[in-house]
């Protein structure tokens, strides 16, 4: 039989399974029901794609983000429609948020009956257009089949993104012929990838006069896996290098040219580095709120050049002198070449030398709690220093993601998987599961909280049964951590509906060792080292581990939200002082 | 730098595709543009749709607009008209008019090339096409006599000259240019 084109007729079902084994899917995480129905069946038959049963289809969603940002692929999910469909939107919103490519194919009520409210439809389409890079309702066999093909194009190439593939069931039913496109059909869809000579010799130029500059490095490194370009850049020319929350391990922690996390939680040197520069060489990165603080004091000297894939991020934050618009793979790599010549390179030892001594002042820290209980932040440096760099972490979303940032050990790229623009608590336990298939033969921890990981711990017994033996630390502070802080901070102690009383209720190893994981738990500091290591020998299950932590821990620094950068704390009450003010 | 709002056109060629106005609105929706008119109907190729865009912003958040607008898959191509283009729009109105004002109603009809297109012995009712400002002064002399009804159609714009919007460079082009 042909691979392209089959002669015989083939139901749309089969054409949809035979479409994924055509682009290279080989996991889908997904749950059937009434409407995806059809596809099950032949699903059931391919050896080369293997359906993991997830238990709730949030997991499906997230754990299709964990394999793309573990492997680099695309990552599929599947559901069948209304509830099924609309339980995917948080991942969808998520991968939207922070460009992780995947499919997400949904079952559809019949062509017939869309639109009449029938049994479990949802509008799932309309309902996530907001947040997906493209969507599709397919409601003829014959569309099956290109309209994958489009999809995996969509979601992997230019500015990565979740993209929807909606079918009817008619559609899946119903007969047709396979017919693999031999070209795609996107006259709309042309993402430039090479930058323009002209502006990159432009920013080769500014880069080139600057004393102060820095490069302010984003995800949209991590995606264009330009980590190797950018560390000859930096290195080539000497520039401090800032990576943003999705870009940790992007360029080595333990680089002396790398000055941390800039942002809400970042470094004093990071943040530093931002405010008195003269030059920001963004990126791959969008300007959050969460980086740049309250915008008009943001960077108040520095000349822009932004480098994205995406034109719409250039100068929708903040105005940018050189944009330049091409996969930052390209971007660097032409960099790389016109800063050879050492006579095209700024001088930035004295830059150099002031922020370092900003980096040696002030460290990432934090004080031990005086009544001997486990600090939060020493078992996650722990768990990364026992464990080692080459090891994939994923985290949720507060105060254990903030300290899972600062103190694992960021050597390597793409090792580190979280929710930064969305923020979805729940994210871990399910990335964690996605990126233990993809890359099986890696360790993969899951820094959670105890609030998060009530929200999609159930995939623990998908992995417990597909055998997928991850390790999950709940840092539990019996509370929703980082709103407690706010509230500290911002609500005079107020502590309104932040006491998750997580001290027995639940109990984590026994909920662990009812789902067919091993259940540990350590409450004093003698503790750590020894459940970490027995965590870390057990390769065949999945593992919990019940870290009862101190619940008063703060993140620190800090940047209180729509304040300047210049106001950062790195205590409460604490500012640092600027030494050297002027340059 | 903040800017002052001025009003731009924008002629946007899309893959004719069900759901591609529900984007583009939603779009808009969502990004908080504001928008004086829209009007969407068939091009010269069966496979596009052309929808003119009106919109009163300033040149950063036009920019923007334009750059979001792009990014959706079935946007072929974005060009603003200059302020030299052809723009039209069409109104149906119906006016009061008694055996006295009749004639009157009639003179004004004429003058601005518009027609009656029904005539009871209440009312008049006269469709007029021209440019929003032509539209304008035509409403404001039927005001006096008493507007019973009005519908109007969004803006269609086309660029003067020989080119058709397919020649054409895209804004975003354009705007890269400017600032390189």
């Amino acid at each position: 039989m042909s691979d392209n084109d089959s002669a015989d007729e083939l139901t749309g079902a089969q054409s949809l399974v035979r479409s994924l084994e055509r682009v290279g899917a080989d996991v889908v995480f997904g749950i059937p029901g009434g409407a995806i129905l059809p596809a099950y069946d032949p699903l059931f038959d391919s050896d080369k794609v293997r359906h993991i049963l997830v238990r709730h289809e949030q997991g499906a969603g997230h754990a299709a983000e964990g394999y793309a940002a573990a492997t680099g692929r695309v990552g599929v999910c599947m559901a069948t429609s209304g509830p099924g469909a609309t339980n995917l939107v948080t991942p969808i919103a998520d991968a939207h948020m922070d460009s992780v490519p995947i499919v997400a194919i949904t079952g559809q009520v019949g062509s017939a009956a869309i639109g009449t409210d029938a049994f479990q439809e949802a509008d799932i389409r309309g309902i996530t257009m907001p947040i997906t890079k493209h969507s599709y309702l397919i409601t003829k066999p014959a569309d099956i089949a290109p309209a994958i093909a489009a999809a995996f194009h969509i979601a992997g190439t230019g500015r990565p993104g979740p993209v929807l593939v909606d079918i009817t069931k008619d559609a899946l039913q119903a007969r047709t012929r396979f017919q693999w496109p031999r070209q795609l059909d996107l006259p709309g869809y042309r993402p430039v990838i090479k930058p323009h000579g002209k502006q990159v010799r432009e920013a080769g130029r500014l880069i080139g006069e600057s004393r102060r500059p820095v490069l302010y490095v984003g995800g949209g490194v991590v995606r264009a896996r330009a980590w190797s370009e950018l560390k000859e850049l930096a290195e080539l020319t000497g520039i401090p290098v800032i990576t943003t929350l999705m870009a940790r391990g992007v360029f080595p922690d333990s680089h002396p040219q790398n000055m941390g996390m800039p942002g809400m939680h970042g470094t004093v040197a990071a943040v530093g580095a931002l405010q008195r520069s003269d030059l920001l060489i963004a990126l791959g990165t969008r300007f959050d709120d969460r980086v740049t603080g309250q915008l008009s004091s943001f960077a108040p000297l520095a000349k822009v050049i932004h480098a994205d894939i995406d034109p719409a991020e250039i100068s929708k934050n903040r105005v940018a002198d050189v944009p330049i618009v091409g996969d930052c793979k390209e971007v660097i790599s032409e960099l790389i070449s016109l800063l050879s010549p050492p006579e095209r390179r700024p001088n930035v030892d004295e830059w150099m030398r002031y922020l370092q001594d900003l980096k040696r002042r002030y460290p990432t820290g934090y004080d031990e709690p005086a009544d001997g209980s486990l600090s939060p932040q020493h078992v996650i440096k722990r768990i990364g220093e026992i464990t080692g760099p080459d090891a994939y972490y994923a985290a949720g979303v507060g105060q254990h993601q903030m300290w899972a940032s600062h103190y694992l050990p960021w050597e390597l790229p793409g090792r580190w998987l979280n929710s930064g623009g969305l923020g979805t608590m729940g994210y871990c336990v399910p990335a964690a599961m996605g990126a233990k298939v993809g890359q099986p033969d890696k360790i993969v921890w899951g820094i959670d909280g105890d609030g998060c990981f009530q929200m999609t711990n159930q995939e623990l017994a998908t992995c417990a049964l597909e055998g997928i033996p991850i390790k999950i630390a709940v840092i539990n502070n019996q509370s929703l951590g980082m709103v407690r802080q706010w509230q500290t901070l911002f609500y005079q102690g107020r502590y309104s509906n932040t006491d998750l009383n997580t001290n027995r209720i639940p109990d984590f190893p026994k909920l662990a060792e009812a789902m067919g994981c091993v259940g540990l738990r350590a409450e004093e500091p003698g503790d750590v080292d020894a459940v970490i290591e027995k965590a870390n020998s057990i390769n065949d299950v999945p593992v919990v581990v019940d870290f009862v932590v101190h619940k008063d821990a703060m993140v620190w620094p800090m940047v209180a939200a729509g304040t300047s950068n210049d106001d950062i704390k790195v205590a409460r009450d604490m500012a640092p002082a600027w030494e050297q003010e002027e340059l | 730098m903040p800017g002052v709002p001025n009003t731009h056109i924008l002629s946007v060629l899309v893959q004719n595709k069900p759901g591609v106005l529900a984007r583009i609105s939603s779009l808009i929706a969502r990004r908080g543009f504001n928008i004086e008119s829209l009007a969407v109907g068939p091009t010269e190729s069966p496979e596009m749709s052309r929808i003119t865009l009106q919109v009163n912003v300033e040149d950063v958040v036009l920019e923007q607009i334009i750059k979001q607008l792009n990014k959706l898959i079935e946007v072929l191509k974005i060009v603003e008209l200059e302020e030299s283009a052809i723009r039209r729009e069409l109104v149906l109105v119906k006016v009061k008019a008694t055996a006295e004002t009749r004639g009157q109603l009639i003179e004004i009809i004429g003058l601005f090339g518009a027609k009656a297109v029904d005539l009871t012995a209440e009312v008049i009712t006269v469709e007029a096409t021209g440019s929003p400002a032509k539209l304008d002064a035509l409403l404001q002399l039927f005001e006096p006599y008493g507007i019973r009804e009005l519908v109007q159609s969004g803006l269609v714009a086309l660029g003067r000259g020989n080119r058709s919007l397919t020649d054409r460079n895209q804004r975003s082009e354009r705007l890269k240019a400017v600032r390189a």
